[in-house]
């Protein structure tokens, strides 16, 4: 119940399907003398629910072509679900006309992967972070929005007297900032960041980062934080969630999911990290490569690189099934007490 | 005498503003066997680095000072021709992106036997048995099959292990790998990483890793060196750099990886960023990052000394081995 009453952003048993058979005229086949309609998709996600919790950074991790970006698209209403719902505070938006879900833009903001291609180039520094508080605050005076868009500039640590300047003066860390500052100038509650420092170098993530936590503690933020780098999530994230080929293997508080990996896909995936340390006691090797999300295995996504995958793997999809260390993993080999 | 030696190379790029140092006094050398990485952030010059050494600069890049001498020639000043001879066959390079290095309407076998050919005096035949055997080596399933399909059919790891047997055709003494991994997953990245690592074993290569992962540099290599701002500032045993940085934006770039700090609190940030090529400041490039900055870094270019294996580019690392070695000379009087 309590759980009920924390969550900020539910979502629920989503799927996203993509088309990749073209419009209706390509779609028709000749088979058998007969005209038939066929389409194609790509699975991106299948199935996938999670609570995010206010006040937690959830990272969601896992190799690319995953669905893990999808899922941040998804939320923000981006893209439309195939089926299933996103709520936010227990109201569902993702069924909402475009009048009724503008106030909820300005409570969810996002942060791109590539500040490079996130900034307008043709637009001042000022005018891209003047631009979301007009919108979201009509009626208000220039001189309010000024004073909104400097306090901001402040927070991430961008002098307000380089607000004239246009992106490419900047540096590729000072431009994500700039993208931070621009999400943060209408007071998001919740903040999507898509793989938000890893365009950037090992220094300037570290700033970006720290950036991010202050920003966190500061103004009360809940993060949704895509990524796939795993040292950033186990110093980052509250929890994480764990992708594969669109489902959700499992998801854990992230000091559990560091220490004791249950799904053999997480163990594999902390196993690949390249660490400092001189031990190179081998990593565990999957055999295979990901499947196509075109044409899903049966059962299990993972059993066929699964190396305890059995015969229940191959024909039920397993569930998320709560764990004792307080986490949920969706494994038949963990549930039946093989691993 | 080394394979591979690199002395007091400049590199240097005409700008319409001016001409800008690209790289500076740099100095290594590569032995037969070795695996050498090289760390450095956007903009360091480590890119820069392993295409100068097959000559491979595009204007305005020109190489303006020194000698890449490999088996006591040098590689700076030979004929395009004589060049040809070496790059693919005796030197080879693997870039980032398996995307853009393998053609998109060449077949696999088309670009491996192409390269062959060029090469060596041997039949279509033979060539495609040695392309057959390579791609055996880098553990690519079926790979008749392979051999007929274009790039576009494979998966990003299957392209970088193809490149990498394109790499490993001419069994090259020497592969320079820039960022092989940082287009993949990280699953995918520790099998290439393992590939690699067991080629070079086997066969004796000399591998030049050009990476910005330090993980990655403290699980393959032997030796490392650190780049900054087109220079070297820090060279040595890659464990001893690792363990025991002596350079201030070593142990930065250090401290600032999220492993090396507490979950939950604030990461050991570089304040600022990398200098531009075109206003690299006075002194020690780093000086302005730098939190044990002195006068004389504002001044005056520091020299390399030694300290332990390694050998660093910082004055505050020289004060401080002076001051260490001065109580011991007065100890033996």
């Amino acid at each position: 119940m309590n759980a009920q009453v924390d969550s900020l952003v539910q979502i629920k048993d989503l799927y996203k399907r993509f088309s990749i058979s073209g419009d209706f005229l390509d779609q028709l086949k000749f088979r058998g003398g007969k005209l038939v309609r066929e389409q194609e998709h790509v699975h991106a996600i299948n199935g996938v629910s999670l609570d995010v919790q206010r006040g937690e950074a959830l990272c969601v991790v896992g190799e690319s072509g995953c669905g893990k970006s999808t899922v941040a698209r998804t939320v923000m209403g981006l893209l439309s679900p195939s089926s299933g719902s996103i709520s936010y505070e227990g109201q569902r938006i993702d069924n909402l006309s475009d009048r009724q879900v503008l106030p909820y833009r300005r409570k969810m903001q996002m942060i791109f992967q590539n500040p490079y291609a996130s900034l307008n180039p043709r637009m001042t520094i000022a005018q891209t972070l003047e631009e979301p508080v007009r919108f979201h605050n009509a009626g208000s005076s220039n001189t309010e929005i000024r004073d909104k868009v400097h306090e901001v500039m402040h927070s991430v640590g961008i002098d307000p007297t380089w607000a004239k300047r246009f992106p490419h003066e900047f540096s590729g860390g000072q431009r994500q900032r700039i993208s931070i500052a621009r999400a943060l100038a209408v007071d998001p509650e919740f903040i999507v960041a898509d793989e938000p420092i890893s365009a950037l170098d090992v220094s300037i993530q570290a700033q970006v980062l720290n950036l991010m936590m202050d920003a966190q503690e500061s103004r009360n933020l809940t993060y949704l934080f895509i990524t796939h780098d795993l040292s950033v999530v186990e110093h980052f994230g509250t929890r994480v969630a764990v992708m594969y080929l669109g489902s959700l293997c499992e998801l854990a508080p992230t000091k559990t999911l560091f220490a004791t990996p249950r799904h053999p896909y997480t163990q594999a995936l902390l196993s690949a990290i390249p660490r400092l340390e001189d031990n190179r006691s081998g990593h565990i090797r999957l055999e295979g490569e990901v499947p196509t999300p075109v044409n899903l295995p049966s059962g299990c996504v993972f059993h066929g690189r699964c190396p305890h995958a059995n015969e229940r793997c191959k024909r039920e999809i397993p569930q998320l099934i709560a764990t004792s260390d307080g986490g949920q993993v969706a494994c038949h080999a963990v549930e039946e007490g093989r691993i | 005498m080394a394979l591979l030696e690199v002395r007091n190379l400049e590199v240097r790029f005409g700008l319409r503003s001016g001409e800008v140092k690209a790289l500076r006094d740099i100095n290594f050398s590569l032995e037969r066997g070795e695996r050498l990485g090289v760390v450095g952030e956007s903009g360091a010059g480590k890119s820069v680095l392993g295409f100068s050494i097959l000559n491979l600069l595009s204007k305005p890049g020109f190489i303006a000072g020194g000698e890449i001498l490999f088996e006591g020639k040098n590689l700076a000043n030979l004929s395009p021709r004589e060049l040809r001879g070496i790059r693919g066959n005796r030197i080879s390079m693997i870039f980032q992106d398996p995307m853009m290095t393998l053609n998109p309407v060449l077949t696999i076998g088309q670009q491996m036997v192409e390269c062959l050919l060029a090469h060596r005096k041997i039949s279509r035949k033979d060539a495609k048995r040695i392309a057959l055997q390579k791609l055996k080596q880098v553990y690519i399933p079926s790979p008749e099959k392979r051999f007929d399909q274009y790039p576009h059919e494979l998966s990003g790891g299957m392209r970088q292990r193809i490149v990498i047997a394109i790499g490993l055709l001419m069994d090259p003494d020497i592969i320079i790998a820039d960022e092989p991994t940082t287009a993949l997953d990280v699953t995918i990245q520790a099998e290439i990483m393992d590939l690699m690592l067991e080629l070079c074993e086997r066969n004796n290569v000399a591998l030049m890793l050009i990476t910005h992962d330090l993980g990655v540099v403290s699980q393959v290599t032997r030796q490392a060196m650190v780049m900054y701002a087109g220079r070297i500032i820090e060279h040595g045993p890659t464990r001893e750099i690792i363990n025991d940085a002596q350079h201030p934006y070593t142990q930065g770039l250090m401290n600032a990886l999220p492993q090396m700090a507490i979950p939950g609190q604030r990461l050991n940030q570089i304040r600022g960023s990398m200098p531009p090529l075109q206003n690299i400041p006075t002194g020690c490039a780093f000086n302005p990052r730098c939190d044990y900055a002195m006068d004389i870094c504002r001044s005056t270019l520091p020299e390399y000394v030694r300290s332990g294996g390694c050998r660093v580019a910082c004055h505050m690392v020289a004060q401080q081995l002076a001051e260490n070695a001065a109580p011991q000379t007065l100890e033996v009087k």
